[in-house]
């Protein structure tokens, strides 16, 4: 039975759900749409770009697919590479969210692997944090760089899991063990999960939630895997949670009576 | 006077044009956006009455799908 006050409690405000999801790479926003219902995720993320200028004004935006009266909106700075650029990605997206002051905070250092630089992150958070941010910030597997952005400030500790879009899996589940001990704040894997048991495993390590898009996106089917996901989320919380059995090394133990057998 | 909106050059011909203006031209005016003067943001409660000036630098952004 699953317990009913199990909250996800990320700075000010607490959530029910701990899978979050990305809105990029569906195949319309109506795929979007159906996929994230499913997945019953109430944080989403989405990108800040420049506008299409000269649009037609009846044109169709995310914001009418996914309203932000249902959802938590955590606009991202993908695509930044530098403090600075990241600090006025978000500003830019609080005035466009009326005030809205829960973001997710990535500097990426490298084009290729999409890493973070995370000398900039947390310089970046220092700003933000300052300024009124509420920061979700995406970092590398280091505990110490985690430590670090959880002593800034952040209000939840985003590490890979092995690189963003990659979908190669739980890749680092000591690193994240450590990580997960040592923070006070939630610990979110953000990055690499690429089908439902790397979600569930993610939260047996005893993470506090999971952040995916393209494992939801690039499914040849989408809106059954982002139901998938929802389940291995919970399943792998609960189990964390229950308390795994011990590991008995070569070790079997019958589950059955040793006496009374026939003879 | 010539302004540059999100990377492009725009030519105007008419004086006391005000942000809201260019929000308007772009079609956005009933949308989410935020827009930035060379590097600074202007609050949507200032824009009907903040005026642009010859070689203003804007940009104007929105959400869009992303990770």
């Amino acid at each position: 039975m699953a317990n009913q006050n199990d909250e996800l409690i990320i700075g000010s405000r607490s959530f029910k759900s701990r899978l979050l999801v990305g809105t990029g790479k569906y195949k319309d926003f109506n795929e979007t749409k159906q996929a994230i219902v499913e997945s019953g995720a109430e944080i989403v993320t989405v990108a800040i770009r420049r506008t299409n200028i000269g649009q037609d004004a009846n044109e169709p935006s995310l914001l009418d697919f996914l309203p932000p009266s249902d959802f938590t909106y955590l606009p991202n700075t993908a695509g930044c590479f530098n403090a600075d650029d990241s600090v006025r990605t978000l500003r830019l997206a609080r005035e466009l969210l009326d005030g809205h002051n829960l973001v997710k905070l990535e500097v990426l250092g490298d084009k290729e692997t999409l890493y973070p630089n995370v000398i900039e992150t947390v310089e970046a958070a220092k700003t933000l944090v300052k300024d009124g941010f509420e920061v979700m910030v995406y970092t590398s597997d280091d505990p110490i760089v985690a430590k670090m952005l959880e002593d800034v400030g952040c209000v939840a500790i985003m590490p890979l899991a092995s690189l963003i879009g990659s979908g190669m899996g739980i890749l680092n589940p000591w690193n994240l063990d450590i990580i997960i001990k040592n923070s006070s704040v939630p610990v979110i894997v953000d990055a690499g999960v690429g089908t439902a048991s790397d979600a569930a495993i993610a939260m047996e390590l005893g993470c506090d939630g999971v952040l995916m898009n393209t494992a939801i996106a690039e499914a040849q089917k989408p809106v059954m895997m982002a139901g998938a996901m929802k389940k291995a989320i919970e399943a792998g919380r609960e189990a964390f949670l229950s308390g795994r059995m011990n590991k008995k090394l070569y070790q079997a133990s019958p589950s059955s009576p040793i006496s009374g057998l026939i003879k | 006077m010539n302004i540059f909106i999100n990377g492009e050059i725009k030519s105007y011909d008419q004086n006391n044009l005000t942000v809201f203006d260019l929000i308007v031209d772009a079609g956005i005016e009933n949308k989410k956006y935020a827009i930035e003067c060379n590097g600074h943001i202007i609050p949507k409660s200032k824009i009907k009455e903040t005026y642009v000036k010859d070689g203003d630098k804007f940009e104007i952004v929105g959400a869009v799908g992303g990770g």
